[in-house]
């Protein structure tokens, strides 16, 4: 993906660093294999639900990874994605592909709107307008008709997926799921790994050089937002097919905040960390769901923890003991 | 591990598939308690609607008779998608039969429709919306312990008649709160009440003084409460705070439990009317359970919710037993077949659209003199007759029902 | 609506803004001088509010004795919290801080939620502060007439320590350079300890005034926390006054909302957070964004 040209003074880096490093190109192939073969093994429908939690970690780890932006409303753009292609396949009656390009496409508006105010604030502050705009949306959610208030959309439909695939099929409602993670993974994953994702890098570290050096910083901060928004409303959409409903659980702001916690979980900043954070929570709210209360305080207990002795989460930890970055 | 125990049950069943029909699915009967264990309704339903199951089970004597039963649960944590999440996985991989309790109207409705695809039974006792029994009614569902048509219907009824002509609403402000007060303001208009005013409050608010403060202005004589749980509590104990009933104005909750009145202490919660189907202390079977139930779940006395699912199981299992089959939908239609009798509602029938029938009753709460002992809180205002009590047949749009 | 109801709910307003000062006032403490953003505040107003249903329920201990002793409980509390766990984070980016503190959060309120349920426990408004007062345009009640005063010394009694005294300008001149400070001889990480400590007592103070009138139970903190941060904000983090200030306006605001279209009452607090976000970007009485 690159920039415009015409932002650059100067020649963007020659040497982009090798988009396929030899040893990610393995860790990709073997988590596909991994994905390919658990719904064999493991219920499906989990799986899904981890992979959609995936693709939206991933979409959220591309705001606070890479452009060191931490967001507490990134629920608003899963939530408004999965209320959007709920109707579109229930009222609508659009075809299971056309209503989550429905959804991702509203995230991608919102994340324009609300990436357009916000970006001009860092730290703190970005956090907490994400969070203002987040709770708005939570607002409009219970009180416009459409999203059925406290019952959601329920009874989603699921149809044929371009026509010929019938997502009854648990198995082929699996696959077309995954295919939806690997391509939004590879989206970010291409994102990062490009002259885009360097930009980003440098602003991250030091604003005022990149500024300084031709770039439009905020531009680049607001690409890599609606970017991150719309890859969310992805992961939504496609949840709200697949679980055939659409609740205020996904615009709440807790939903924002489970999100971080998969990131910080799996490794901030790295490839593979946000899906296997994500695996490990939703694998944990699965396995200590008997045990009501502990969940939370399980979740609390991890945040501590890493925070304190884990900031590089797991996949992090894992590069460091291979040298490689993951 | 987890993974092992589900790859060995789906092999099982793959290789136990050609089982003949007429015959309980894997030799027990699995029933899974799907409530809220830890938040807002935890006291009300949680482990005391587990506690209800198992003494139903072991009340039947299903071991005595042959019937292999287990029962399992979990917490739904009042969310619509961990609700239908773990309900798919119990009928899918972990061959659970029947599920009960589930209180919150959204996972309800979410369970409601994933039994009907498959097959399966749902008895519901702690969700309220009577759209179970009307839009969303299934040949695979029963409403068994109360609904929003009867928790209106006898509230409002009952206090117009007594006097509480002119009515201020504060109101949750989500679907479920939207529709008790809609029902409950046709009532008090049907038998000749007004309505003065309503106000709609964010659901789970911790202050109420300004909405209070509208009620009092208002100067209506019934504050109706069209709210639940924390919401209602604390209306009512901020009202007393302000001298709500001290200055001539009445509370009525439209959904109130026995725990909530335990929770505000009778000094705060004296006065308030309202309709349950269930009081413990009502006669002597009652009281017998409840002692037993007691003391199986750490001295709190059982809600209507949790008489229901006692009610529910012991119906369930005695037509499964007739039937000698656990499968959903005919077991259902086993269960509008028989009539009910049960230590705890009594006698009872059930409808086409899967409305169990029960008298309701309206209870008011005792001053702290009336009361001799813990958990000694109601006194019984009126009794509502079956019939009465529930939404007439031919008014809920049910499909199932013929005209 | 008549203006004899409308003062009414201006009182009541004033009464919820009290709450909401006492409580970002901790939080601007906090955040003002170590730079922390406390996320743990609401799960600490709860715990103040259980101590003093313990207090009363296991020790008999009244009121009164709990509006000492339980800020005191939550602020030992506090100094452990910051001893073991924050200290670690200073050196690094403070969203760590807050971070670690929601982990905090959920923690606490986990474990009370395991205990107690999520229905309200019962606490009484002390006999010396029942009944009430018939103002004519309302009734009001005694205890929330003693809230607001109450809250109001207490603001501006930690205001003045802070921007007047001697000790509170030790506090300032820690933050923005410790080592400094420390050459003066004077024992800094103990100031900062101990501050974290005073700060969450103040939310362990509102937690006692609170539980006569709101319902004790695990989850009071929960959305209470988003909206005392948004109060932060707006007053600007590092400002005292500010958050003072900002509490008791935000809290007639609010109150106002509650009569015009009450529906929105609990957003609208973050609709004026956006705005002067986007127009004061450190907050109305804020320093350096």
């Amino acid at each position: 993906m690159s920039a415009t040209v015409k932002d650059y003074v100067v020649a963007p880096p020659a040497s982009v660093a090798a988009a396929w490093p030899r040893h990610q190109v393995v860790a990709f192939l073997l988590m596909v294999v991994l994905l390919a073969i658990a719904p064999f093994f493991l219920y499906p429908i989990f799986l899904m639900k981890a992979l959609c939690f995936a693709l939206f970690a991933c979409a959220f780890n591309l705001l606070i990874g890479y452009v060191g932006l931490l967001s507490f409303g990134h629920a608003a753009f899963l939530g408004s994605a999965g209320y959007v292609s709920a109707h579109a396949a229930k009222v609508w009656g659009l075809p299971p592909e056309l209503a989550i390009l429905a959804g991702t496409a509203t995230a991608a508006g919102l994340g324009l709107v609300i990436g357009a105010l916000a970006i001009r604030s860092r730290g703190i502050y970005f956090a907490n307008i994400t969070l203002a705009f987040a709770q708005m949306v939570f607002f409009f959610s219970v009180q416009v008709k459409f999203t059925g208030g406290e019952d959601g959309i329920q009874a989603v439909p699921l149809g044929r997926m371009l026509g010929v695939l019938d997502l009854h099929q648990t198995y082929t409602l699996y696959f077309v799921v995954l295919a939806i993670f690997l391509i939004g993974f590879v989206i970010v994953y291409r994102a990062i790994h490009s002259p885009f994702g360097q930009v980003l890098k440098a602003v991250r570290e030091n604003e005022p050089r990149a500024i300084s050096l031709g770039y439009r910083a905020e531009h680049y901060k607001l690409l890599a937002f609606v970017l991150s928004a719309t890859l969310s409303g992805l992961a939504g959409g496609t949840k709200a097919l697949v679980f055939q409903l659409a609740s205020l659980t996904d615009v709440h702001w807790t939903m924002s905040g489970e999100v971080v916690l998969m990131t910080l979980l799996g490794g901030l900043g790295t490839v593979f960390g946000p899906a296997v954070g994500a695996f490990i929570m939703i694998g944990l709210e699965h396995w200590l769901a008997q045990l009501g209360a502990w969940l939370t305080i399980v979740q609390g207990a991890i945040f501590v923890v890493c925070v304190l002795t884990f900031r590089r989460g797991v996949v992090g930890e894992l590069s460091r003991i291979l040298r490689k970055p993951l | 591990m987890l993974i092992v125990k589900l790859f060995t049950i789906a092999v099982t069943l793959v290789l136990a598939a050609g089982a003949a029909h007429a015959q309980i699915s894997d030799g027990v009967v699995k029933i899974g308690v799907l409530n809220d264990q830890s938040s807002l309704y935890a006291d009300l339903t949680g482990q005391g609607s587990v506690v209800a199951a198992r003494m139903a089970v072991e009340d039947y004597g299903a071991a005595a008779k042959g019937l292999k039963t287990e029962i399992i649960f979990a917490d739904h944590q009042n969310k619509a998608d961990i609700g239908s999440q773990v309900a798919r996985q119990w009928y899918d991989a972990e061959k659970v039969d029947v599920i009960v309790d589930t209180p919150n109207s959204a996972v309800a409705l979410a369970v409601n429709q994933i039994t009907r695809d498959k097959g399966k039974a749902f008895l519901v006792s702690g969700a309220a919306t009577s759209d179970l029994t009307g839009k969303a009614c299934s040949p695979n569902t029963i409403h068994w312990t109360y609904d929003t048509w009867a928790l209106a219907n006898g509230t409002g009824n009952a206090i117009v008649k007594t006097g509480g002509d002119t009515w201020f609403f504060l109101t949750a402000d989500y679907a479920f709160g939207h529709a008790l007060e809609r029902d409950t303001e046709a009532v008090v208009l049907k038998t000749g009440g007004k309505v003065v005013g309503k106000v709609r409050h964010p659901l789970n608010t911790q202050d109420f003084s300004s909405f209070l403060l509208q009620a009092q202005s208002s100067k209506a004589k019934i504050i109706g409460l069209a709210n639940a749980g924390g919401d209602t509590t604390n209306a009512i104990k901020q009202g007393a705070e302000f001298g709500v009933v001290k200055g001539g104005q009445n509370f009525a909750g439209l959904l109130v439990f026995i725990t909530d009145v335990h929770g505000l202490g009778l000094q705060t919660a004296q006065g308030l009317i309202f309709t349950e189907t269930f009081y413990w202390d009502m006669n002597d079977k009652t009281r017998a359970f409840a002692k037993r139930f007691a003391e199986r779940n750490r001295g709190i006395h059982p809600t209507m919710i949790h008489a229901g699912v006692y009610s529910a199981v012991t119906h369930y299992l005695k037509a499964v037993d007739a039937l000698k089959s656990d499968d959903g939908t005919r077991v259902i239609a086993k269960m509008k077949e028989m009539p009910t009798d049960d230590p705890l509602f009594g006698k009872g029938t059930i409808r086409a659209d899967g409305r169990k029938m029960h008298p309701a009753y309206l209870f008011e709460v005792k001053k702290p003199s009336e009361s001799k002992a813990p958990w000694d809180y109601y006194k019984v205002r009126a009794t509502i007759p079956a019939e009465q009590a529930f939404r007439p047949l031919d008014q809920g749009d049910c499909p199932l029902v013929k005209k | 609506m008549p203006t004899q109801a409308l003062f009414g709910q201006l009182l009541i307003g004033l009464i919820n803004g009290a709450f909401y000062a006492m409580l970002s006032l901790g939080l601007a403490v906090i955040f003002g001088l170590l730079n922390i953003i406390n996320f743990a505040h609401g799960a600490l107003y709860m715990t103040g509010a259980f101590v003093a249903y313990f207090l009363l329920k296991l020790a008999g201990l009244g009121y009164w004795w709990s509006l000492l002793l339980a800020p005191l409980a939550v602020g030992l509390l506090g100094i452990v919290l910051e001893k073991t766990m924050l200290k670690r984070l200073y050196h690094l980016d403070h969203l760590y801080g807050l971070l670690l503190t929601f982990g905090i959060a959920l923690v606490i309120q986990g474990v009370f939620r395991n205990e107690f349920g999520s229905s309200g426990l019962p606490y009484g408004i002390p006999s010396q502060l029942t009944g009430g007062y018939n103002l004519g345009f309302m009734f009001l009640p005694t205890y929330r007439a003693w809230v607001v005063v109450f809250s109001l010394v207490v603001c501006l009694g930690t205001w003045f320590v802070i921007e007047q005294t001697r000790l509170g300008a030790y506090l300032r001149a820690a933050t923005e350079n410790p080592t400094l400070v420390r050459a003066f001889g004077i024992n800094v990480p103990r100031m900062i300890t101990l501050t974290y400590g005073f700060g969450v007592a103040l939310a362990g103070l509102a937690g006692v005034l609170a539980a006569p009138i709101y319902q004790v139970n695990p989850l009071m903190g929960v959305d209470l926390i988003i909206v005392v941060f948004a109060v932060v904000v707006i007053g600007g983090m590092g400002s005292i006054m500010g958050s003072i200030l900002t509490g008791f306006s935000l809290g007639v605001i609010e109150g106002f909302t509650k009569v015009f279209y009450p529906e929105a009452s609990n957003t609208v607090i973050f609709v004026i957070m956006a705005l002067v976000l986007l127009v004061r970007p450190a907050g109305l009485f804020g320093r350096t964004a």
